[in-house]
C-alpha cells in the first residue's frame, strides 16, 4: 500500500469539499466514516475502494487517488448508500460525478462498462431510440466476445422480444439529434465517442 | 383518467410482455393510455453516467411533449420513470437548469403535469375498483414482490411509501388474492446493466436475489421493471447451473398477474415469452384456465361479465369474486 503525506493535501481538501458541494450538492465534510454506505453497497465485494473510503479520500484532498478508483466505475447507481447515509452525504452522487470527471479526462477504469454505456448513448444520438439488437451486437464486437448471450437471441426473435429492425419515428430522431448538437455546442466538448473506448471495430 | 403513455425503448423489445399486459389491463380499470407520439429515449441508465445535463434534457423532451397535450406521462419502466422524475425534480428546483433544459430541447417545460409510474396509476385508480373486477383470484400463489432500486430510490424525488420496505406491489398482489411473502431483498439491486456488460460482478447480484426469494418460500417473483425482469429471468438458468441446483422462479410483471386475475387470455399477457416459463406453475395452481364468460349483447367487449364457471375449472364462484384476501 502506498504511503501518502496528507498534511500537504489539507488545503486541497477544502477546495475539493467545496467543489463537490457546488457540483453535486453533497457535503463530504459531514461524513463521520460509519461505513453504512459500504455495508449496504451491493457491489462493494468487487470494489478496490468501497464508498466510505472514496468519501474519506475526498475529505483528505486526495484527488488523484479518487480518480484512480475502480469503484466509481463499478457502482451500479442503485443509490442504496445515499438512501441510508445518516449524514446525508449522498455518496452515490459523488461516485457518479467522479466517474464522469475521470471519463472526461480520458481515464476509463472498467472498459466493458464504459463501452456499453457509450454504445447506448451513440444509438440514442443517432436514432432517437435504442435499438437493442444493434446495442448487443455492437457491444459484443467491441469487447471481442461476438457470441456473448447469443443463445438468448433465437427465442427472443421468435417471441418478438428482439427486433431485427430499429423502431423510431423521424421526428423523434431529428429532435434528439438536434438536442445532441445543441448540447455539443453548449458544452464545447468533443463527442464522448472520441474520448473513450466506444470505438467501433 | 387519460394519460400520455410513454412505453420507452425496452417495452418494444425485451420488455414486450410489460407493454402488452399494461395496455390490456389499463382499460379494464378505466384508465386511458394514449401513446405519446414521437417519444424518444430517456437515456435510461447510461446518459447520467456520461453527462448530467444531457441526461436531464432527454427525458424532459418527452415530459414536455406530454405537457403540450395537457397530460401526465404514464411510465411502466422503472428506469424511464426515474430519469423522468429526475428531470422533473431538476426543473422544479433550479431555474438555471430549467432554462438550460428548455434551450436544449427547444420547448418550454414547466413540469406542470407530474410524471407517474403505471404502478402508481393503478394504485390511484383504487384497489376497490381492481377487486370489483377480479374474476379469478390468484389464490394459493406465493409471490415475492421485487421493487429493485429505481421504484424506491433516489429518495429525494421518488415518492415511495418506505424505501426499505415498500408496499405498493404487495398491496396489488394481495388485492389479486395472491399471498405476498415477506423477504429481505425487495429493494436490492439486480446490477442494472452489469449482468450484461460485466457479468463477473452482475451475476452474483442476481444470484443473491434469486436465492433469497427461494428461501422466502415464494413460488415466483413479481416486478415492475424490464431491466430487473430481464436480469432475473434470463440469467436464472445459467446461475442455477453454476450453483449446481436449478432455480425455478418464474418472474412476472405485476401487470401480467393483474391480467390473469382479470381473466385475460395468457396470450394477451405475453405469458409464453419468458425464459423461465410460468406455465407449469400456473397450471399447478389452476390459474391458467380462463373462466368462461357468457357474452351479453350490447355490452362493451372489454367488460368481461362472469356468467358461469367452466366445468373443469375449480376456481371460486364468480359470485364470490370479491372474496379474495385484501
Amino acid at each position: 500500500m502506498n504511503t501518502v503525506n496528507i498534511t500537504s493535501t489539507l488545503a486541497e481538501a477544502q477546495r475539493i469539499r467545496q467543489d463537490l458541494k457546488t457540483k453535486y450538492d453533497a457535503d463530504v465534510g459531514k461524513c463521520y466514516q460509519c461505513g453504512k454506505c459500504s455495508a449496504g453497497c451491493p457491489v462493494a465485494f468487487a470494489m478496490d475502494t468501497p464508498p466510505h473510503k472514496v468519501i474519506q479520500l475526498a475529505k483528505l484532498g486526495l484527488y488523484d487517488e479518487m480518480m484512480e478508483c475502480h469503484s466509481t466505475w463499478l457502482c451500479a447507481t442503485c443509490h442504496t448508500c445515499s438512501a441510508r447515509c445518516p449524514r446525508e452525504v449522498h455518496p452515490s452522487r459523488i461516485m457518479e460525478g467522479l466517474r464522469i470527471e475521470a471519463r472526461n479526462q480520458g481515464s476509463v477504469k472498467v472498459r466493458p462498462l464504459d463501452i456499453f454505456h457509450t454504445k447506448f448513448m451513440k444509438l440514442v444520438g443517432k436514432r432517437g431510440r435504442v435499438y437493442e439488437m444493434a446495442l448487443m451486437l455492437g457491444y459484443n464486437l467491441s469487447v471481442g466476445r461476438p457470441l456473448k448471450d447469443a443463445g438468448f437471441a433465437p427465442k427472443m426473435i421468435l417471441n418478438k422480444k428482439l427486433s431485427l429492425f430499429p423502431h423510431t419515428t423521424s421526428k423523434a430522431r431529428k429532435e434528439v439529434r438536434k438536442i445532441h448538437e445543441r448540447y455539443n455546442r453548449m458544452s464545447n466538448t468533443p463527442h464522448p465517442d472520441q474520448t473513450s473506448g466506444g470505438d467501433t471495430p | 383518467m387519460k394519460y400520455a403513455y410513454y412505453p420507452g425503448c425496452s417495452l418494444s423489445g425485451t420488455g414486450l410482455e410489460y407493454n402488452i399486459s399494461t395496455q390490456a389491463v389499463a382499460p379494464l380499470l378505466g384508465i386511458e393510455l394514449c401513446e405519446l407520439p414521437d417519444w424518444s429515449c430517456c437515456g435510461a441508465s447510461s446518459a447520467h453516467l456520461q453527462d448530467h445535463t444531457l441526461a436531464l434534457a432527454l427525458p424532459a423532451r418527452n415530459a414536455a411533449l406530454g405537457e403540450e397535450q395537457g397530460l401526465s406521462l404514464a411510465i411502466p419502466c422503472a428506469a424511464c420513470l426515474s430519469r423522468s422524475k429526475a428531470a422533473e425534480h431538476a426543473v422544479k428546483t433550479s431555474e438555471d437548469m430549467r432554462a438550460q433544459i428548455e434551450s436544449l430541447i427547444d420547448r418550454p417545460y414547466q413540469a406542470t403535469y407530474p410524471v407517474k409510474s403505471i404502478l402508481e396509476i393503478f394504485i390511484d385508480a383504487g384497489l376497490d375498483t381492481l377487486k370489483e373486477n377480479i374474476i379469478k383470484p390468484l389464490t394459493g400463489l406465493k409471490v415475492a414482490s421485487y421493487y429493485g432500486c429505481l421504484q424506491a430510490r433516489p429518495t429525494d424525488f421518488m415518492d415511495v411509501d418506505d424505501p426499505e420496505n415498500p408496499q405498493t406491489i404487495d398491496t396489488i398482489v394481495a388485492a389479486l388474492g395472491a399471498e405476498p411473502v415477506s423477504w429481505s431483498h425487495k429493494t436490492e439491486c439486480c446490477g442494472n446493466s452489469h449482468p450484461i456488460a460485466y457479468p463477473e460482478v452482475g451475476g452474483p447480484l442476481v444470484n443473491r436475489i434469486l436465492e433469497q426469494a427461494e428461501k422466502s418460500g415464494a413460488d415466483c417473483i413479481v416486478c415492475a421493471c424490464p431491466m430487473c425482469l430481464g436480469n432475473l429471468d434470463m440469467r436464472q438458468k445459467a446461475l442455477g447451473k453454476k450453483r449446481g441446483r436449478p432455480f425455478n422462479l418464474p418472474v412476472f410483471y405485476f401487470t401480467q398477474l393483474m391480467g390473469l386475475a382479470l381473466n385475460l387470455r395468457p396470450k394477451k399477457l405475453g405469458l409464453k415469452k419468458h425464459f423461465i416459463s410460468p406455465i407449469p406453475l400456473l397450471s399447478k395452481k389452476d390459474l391458467l384456465k380462463r373462466i368462461k364468460i357468457k357474452k351479453v349483447k350490447n355490452k362493451p367487449a372489454d367488460t368481461p361479465v362472469p356468467a358461469s364457471e367452466s366445468t373443469e375449472t375449480p376456481t371460486p364462484n364468480p359470485d364470490n369474486k370479491k372474496g379474495g384476501p385484501a
